[in-house]
Parts: C-alpha cells; sequence; structure tokens
C-alpha cells in the first residue's frame, strides 16, 4: 500500500506553471481517476510520483519518502509515450522488462499476455497501436508494486482493446495491497473503475472525492460533471 | 449480466438494483449463483470495492446468501423474494402514476387506459390473467426449479 501526498508543489516548464502550489493527498487502496483536458498537469503530476521530475516547490512523498530509487521499486510507471523496442518480440520485451524488477510476477504476466491475446513471438513494431497498449498494460500490471501509475492507458486505442486494458486493471488490481492512480481525458470509458476522481485545472485541485459520494451528493455522472468543470 | 449503468446514481445501488430487477422478473431464480465479485468487476469494469459494496448490501437486504467457499446465491426464502417483487412493482407504478398524473390524466380515465392498452398487447394471449399472480416463468421458479427443463445454475445473470 502507499499514499501519495502532494505538498504545496509547483512545477514549472519555462513561465508555464504546470502545476500550481498544489495539494493532494491519495489514499492508499483506491483507484484515482485523475481527470482533465491537454495540459492541465496530470502527466507531470504522475511523473513526479515516478521520480522523473523534481518539483521547483513544495514536497512529493510516497509513505512519507521523497521520489528515490527506493520509491521507484514502489512504482510501477506506465508512461503515455511508446517507450518499448520495436525490434524485439513480445517474449523479448518481457523477459528484458522482468529483469529490472524483483516485484516481477511471471506467472501473472503469462496469464495477462493469454488474456490479452498477444501473441509472444509477434515483433513489438508490426503490433497495432491498440495491441502495443496492451502490451504496456501487461507490463506495468506484472509487478506487484504497492502503486501503478498509468498515464493514459486509454488514448487512442481501438473500443476492445480498450475493454481489455481496463478488464485486466480490474482483475490484477488488490485492494488491500495497491493504489492505482491513473489519468484520462476519456471519462466515459473509465468512471466506473475509479473510487476517487481528481479534477485538475491549470495545474490546480478543481475537484476531488470519492466518485460514488458525488454521483450521491450532485446526482450527476463522474462525466457530467467533467463538463461541468471543464465547460 | 448486461448491466446499464447511467452513472447518474451511485453506482452500487445500481448493482442491486439490477439483481432485484431479474430475481422479480424470474431471470434469476432461488438458489442461483451470482458471479463472484471479480468476476462482476470484470464483466462490467467496475470498481471492485464498488462491487463489494454491493455484495454486502445485498447480503444485509437478505437478498443473497454467501457460502464460505462456494459462491454467492440468490435467496430461497419466499417472503424476501415476493417482497423484491412487491417493491420492484410498486417503483414501476408510482413512476407510471406519477408520470400520467403529470400528463393530466384521472385516475378513473387512467385505470381505463390501462385496461385498455393491456387487451391490445396480451388479447391474444388466452388465459385472463389471475389478480397477483407472477408470470408464468417465475411462477415455475418459485417452485425452486426442480421441474424439468432448462436448468439456469450456470451463475448466468
Amino acid at each position: 500500500m502507499a499514499t501519495v501526498v502532494f505538498d504545496r508543489v509547483t512545477k514549472r516548464f519555462g513561465r508555464v506553471r504546470a502545476l500550481d502550489e498544489l495539494s493532494v493527498t491519495i489514499r492508499e487502496g483506491s483507484i484515482l481517476g485523475l481527470l482533465g483536458p491537454n495540459g492541465s498537469g496530470k502527466s507531470t503530476m504522475l511523473k513526479l510520483i515516478a521520480g522523473l521530475y523534481r518539483p521547483d516547490s513544495g514536497t512529493v512523498t510516497i509513505d512519507g519518502m521523497q521520489p528515490s530509487t527506493k520509491t521507484k521499486a514502489m512504482v510501477a510507471y506506465l508512461p503515455e509515450i511508446d517507450y518499448l523496442y520495436g525490434w524485439m518480440t513480445v517474449r523479448q520485451i518481457l523477459d528484458y522488462v522482468s529483469a529490472f524488477y524483483k516485484d516481477w510476477d511471471a506467472a501473472r504476466c503469462r496469464e495477462l499476455v493469454k488474456f490479452m491475446g498477444l501473441n509472444p513471438e509477434a515483433t513489438v513494431s508490426r503490433l497495432s497501436k491498440g495491441m502495443r497498449a496492451r502490451l504496456k498494460i501487461v507490463v506495468a500490471m506484472s509487478r506487484s508494486a504497492p502503486l501503478i501509475v498509468l498515464d493514459e492507458p486509454l488514448s487512442g486505442i481501438d473500443p476492445p482493446s480498450r475493454l481489455r486494458v481496463l478488464q485486466a486493471i480490474v482483475s490484477e488490481f488488490r485492494e488491500d495491497s495497491q493504489t492505482v492512480i491513473m489519468s484520462t481525458h476519456d471519462v466515459a470509458d473509465s468512471e466506473n473503475l475509479f473510487s476517487d476522481v481528481l479534477f485538475l485545472k491549470a495545474g490546480k485541485v478543481a475537484l476531488m472525492g470519492e466518485a460514488e459520494r458525488l454521483r450521491e451528493e450532485r446526482g450527476k455522472s463522474i462525466r457530467d460533471l467533467f463538463e461541468e468543470v471543464y465547460a | 449480466m448486461k448491466l446499464k449503468l447511467d452513472q447518474h446514481s451511485p453506482i452500487y445501488l445500481q448493482i442491486i438494483d439490477e439483481f432485484k430487477r431479474q430475481i422479480a422478473r424470474g431471470d434469476l431464480r432461488p438458489g442461483d449463483r451470482i458471479p463472484s465479485q471479480r468476476e462482476l468487476a470484470m464483466m462490467v469494469q467496475v470498481n471492485p470495492n464498488t462491487v463489494q459494496r454491493a455484495y454486502r448490501e445485498m447480503e444485509l437486504m437478505g437478498i443473497t446468501e454467501t457460502l464460505r467457499g462456494q459462491g454467492t446465491f440468490i435467496t430461497q426464502d419466499p417472503e424476501r423474494l415476493a417482497a423484491i417483487r412487491r417493491e420492484m412493482a410498486s417503483r414501476a407504478l408510482v413512476g407510471f402514476v406519477q408520470e400520467m398524473h403529470a400528463l393530466g390524466y384521472g385516475r378513473d380515465e387512467m385505470i381505463e387506459m390501462v385496461r385498455g392498452t393491456w387487451d391490445e398487447l396480451f388479447a391474444a394471449q388466452a388465459a385472463p390473467a389471475q389478480p397477483g399472480a407472477p408470470p408464468q416463468h417465475a411462477a415455475q421458479s418459485q417452485r425452486s426449479g426442480t421441474e424439468g427443463g432448462e436448468s439456469r445454475g450456470d451463475g448466468r445473470v
């Protein structure tokens, strides 16, 4: 399990404040939907958690620790970009990646490959975009990491692949030992997955809460709230 | 299980309602096994904690019973099942009467129209319905589904 805390975090890129004095606590055992249009600061937040960026001011902590090699071992991070070597086969990628992580679960990985309908002998560069997205999810979910960070795992992929990705997250998520943070600008497909949602707007929190409570209190879907917040 | 979640009310309540609806319609019979929490969460891509909450509430309401290591089953308690059916009927009725009232129809006119529409829709079907009798398939299921024919023990929802 892992609790992630942002305390007055600011991150600038040139003149742009990607995150602006952001303070949030992400509770352990949750599946947090990190929502917002492009440029709202979602990826920046995730990269800070993954330890790829440092804040200009404020602190990010994971179970009280600032991102370091130690926390990196706790975080399974799926970047938005295509980072897998195209010339490798699916099997080679998985063998290669598995060597980096002590928490790699080979049995779970085999099951996921099957569930995703991936051919282990296929060359990565020949895979469709949807299949590459499935492979990335296999890489992230085959680890027993307490914190899983997924940057736009549904972005630009075909509906069947979307469904498989969502199902894989549901089936592999261990609510008693894991926290999942997933960014998306596609709320309709994924809102049922989230226990909590965080709406980011220009690097600040526009709205945050438990998904079911928000539905109950406002009589609106998360998708409707999304449209309201960003209208 | 096909779930049409409209997402404007809490998902766990909609899951419970869907089970109640299927029980009331006889699609789910007493003693039927329902999917495990994880299976349902995967089928409808819903947070496992949300499904867990729905299952916990259904258990508390006496709609389901969980047998350790065997799964979750629809209750065999006939009173409980009848109450679910009454509740679903009363909800449908309230909705209908309110809508008709809003359209300006009075009590007797409404009743008359219900008779007319009933005949239009079901006149072809032979036997006149006995008041209060459940539909055919539901009636069978209440005799605990021991007679031959289809078996519904596959946990299908």
